[in-house]
């Protein structure tokens, strides 16, 4: 039955050497450098000093904080459901480190594409891994069997499910956009033809193509601000509440335990920048094209460090912006939070849909067949109809018919 | 890779195993999202991703965290007192044990059991693009009509659940 020939060990090796690499000698870190960013940036907000004692400018205090919490006494209280009590912290981290293994972290390195699974549903594996990690808060709070966690629990279960759907609605235009829903393939093509936010270069400036920045950009506002609180991130932190719930669904967990929650924050925000910026900047790639190689071509050593490096620094600029909105805007009301993301939110995002294929169908269509004429006619019924279906289907279905779009273009 | 499959096969038996036999309707529900995991692994390995994502995507992580948080809300403790009676393990041994023999004997003799489907094309169309094209030529119609369809229910249950009905 296990037949170990069969294995391939060298892709094996690989893949082992890209998740130590990403996860645990990358994000890891990053996540505990973030946390030493956040105190010295909120300092500087709030004029204080923060942590500056141990090493250079504090730079070792993540270490030590690391120690404490693993040498602190490890308590667990008597009234909780033990075992439930222990999985949680797990069950908040793994999924928030698993979403990692398709993002495309740089383009080739030796012939080697840097991205752990080069899956063709890469941002539905994010968004389905995602979905997992309300289990742990969920399950934290209601195993810590107390009032405040249980709140917090409650709490983080209808926001997590409201925000997804318009985090989920709001990248369909994008995908609508590039046909596919491969994330290296998105990248490339970025890199080849404008980021989808700064579409300045390639293509994208070519036949009106630019049209398409604006639905991207009300992607974008949707998409950031959904992942704000899917990630529990202030001005959207209900969940953890300081002034209303002590400390939301952690309440009861000290030490180790604790850490893993905010550990498992952490990741989740990284990884929500990095799909931010895969998605909407360029993901590895340089501005203008440079450095660009085409795709399955050649990629010389040194360009490929430099593409990891840029992603790399694109996320950290992304995790300052998180960092500095946490510091600047005050938390949202519980029912101000749910109007934002049902009322608002989802509708925007829905109508989004609508204006992406109303600018691919002019695009594709009037704006550059006859170059001159300008698009005054109504939408044909036939075309509005196409729309509506799909308004009403599953997110994902739109994709094959905007591929089509996309055929057109080229095509063109 | 047969040894993954086993492996993933028992992760969703021992789960659908544990949906019944666990007495606490939250170690219950916690069961059924690791078969359901376990469904979506084996998904994956017959390289229907989008189905396997789905999976996860709408089960494991819609529809039964709205389990959960119903469980949590309405903290149900009735069901942990009770035992297991002799007829009812009877009865459900009967049922379980009839339908499995008659899917497998459906299996043994259509061609669905025999004949192994052909593999997506190497380098060609994702699994994705697949279905998309299905649903957007052939079935249509069906698709609209499952859209009313939810349209309606959604209405529905907005109507029902306002406290007074006028």
């Amino acid at each position: 039955m296990l037949n170990l020939a069969a294995i391939d060990l060298v892709s094996l090796g690989i893949s082992t050497a890209k998740i130590i690499g990403l996860v645990f000698l990358t994000i890891l870190p990053m996540v505990a450098y973030s946390v030493w960013a956040e105190r010295r940036v909120s300092a500087l907000i709030q004029d204080r000093i923060g942590p500056n004692r141990v090493g250079w400018a504090g730079l070792l205090q993540p270490i030590a904080d690391g120690l404490k919490f693993i040498l602190k006494e490890d308590f667990t209280p008597k009234h909780v459901r033990t075992g439930y009590y222990w999985l949680a912290p797990a069950l908040t981290m793994v999924p928030a480190l698993m979403t990692c293994a398709v993002l495309p972290f740089g383009s080739t390195l030796f012939g080697e594409k840097m991205v752990i699974a080069d899956l063709d549903v890469g941002p539905l594996f994010v968004f389905a891994i995602a979905s997992l990690s309300v289990y742990g808060i969920v399950l934290a709070g209601w195993a810590s069997n107390s009032k405040y966690p249980f709140l917090g629990g409650v709490r983080a279960t209808s926001q997590m499910i409201s925000y997804e759907i318009s985090l989920g609605l709001s990248v369909i235009p994008l995908f609508m956009i590039y046909g596919h829903l491969n994330l290296g393939k998105i990248v490339q093509y970025q890199a080849e033809n404008g980021w989808a936010l700064l579409p300045l270069w390639g293509e994208s400036l070519q036949n009106w193509n630019w049209l398409l920045v604006i639905p991207v950009f009300i992607s974008f506002i949707v998409f950031v601000t959904s992942m704000f609180a899917e990630t529990n991130r202030l001005p959207f932190d209900l969940p953890e509440c300081e002034t209303e719930l002590v400390a939301g669904y952690h309440t009861e967990y000290s030490s180790m335990k604790f850490a893993l929650f905010f550990l498992g924050e952490y990741a989740a925000m990284i990884i929500g920048s990095g799909l931010a910026v895969t998605l909407f900047l360029g993901g590895w790639s340089l501005p203008f094209g440079w450095l660009t190689h085409a795709a399955g071509s050649d990629v010389p050593f040194w360009h490929g460090l430099v593409h990891i490096g840029v992603f790399l620094a694109k996320v950290v600029v992304f995790i300052l912006f998180f960092i500095v909105v946490r510091w600047t805007l005050p938390r949202f009301r519980y029912d101000q939070l749910m109007r934002l993301g049902w009322v608002f939110f989802f509708e925007i995002a829905l109508a989004n849909i609508v204006i992406t294929a109303l600018i691919l169908w002019l695009v594709t269509g009037p704006l550059n067949k006859e170059e001159t004429e300008a698009p005054a006619e109504p939408t044909p019924a036939a075309q509005v109809s196409s729309i509506e279906q799909g308004m009403f289907d599953e997110p994902t279905l739109l994709v094959r018919e905007t591929s089509t779009f996309r055929i057109q273009a080229s095509s063109f | 890779m047969t040894f993954l499959f086993y492996i993933f096969a028992a992760i969703a038996v021992i789960g659908g195993i544990g949906v019944v036999v666990y007495k606490n309707p939250v170690s219950s529900a916690f069961a059924m999202i690791l078969s359901f995991l376990g469904l979506a692994a084996i998904f994956i390995q017959l390289d229907a991703y989008l189905v396997g994502i789905l999976q996860i995507l709408v089960y494991a992580g819609a529809i039964m965290v709205l389990f959960l948080f119903i469980i949590m809300l309405m903290d149900v403790k009735e069901e942990e007192g009770k035992t297991f009676k002799f007829g009812a393990i009877v009865g459900a041994v009967l049922v379980v044990g009839g339908f499995t023999g008659a899917l497998v004997k459906v299996l043994m003799e259509s061609k669905i059991g025999n004949e192994t489907i052909p593999a997506l094309a190497e380098g060609g169309k994702s699994d994705v693009h697949e279905i998309g094209e299905l649903l957007f030529s052939t079935y249509w119609f069906p698709i609209q009509i499952i859209g009313v369809l939810l349209l309606v229910a959604t209405v529905g249950v907005i109507l029902l659940s306002r406290k007074e009905l006028k």
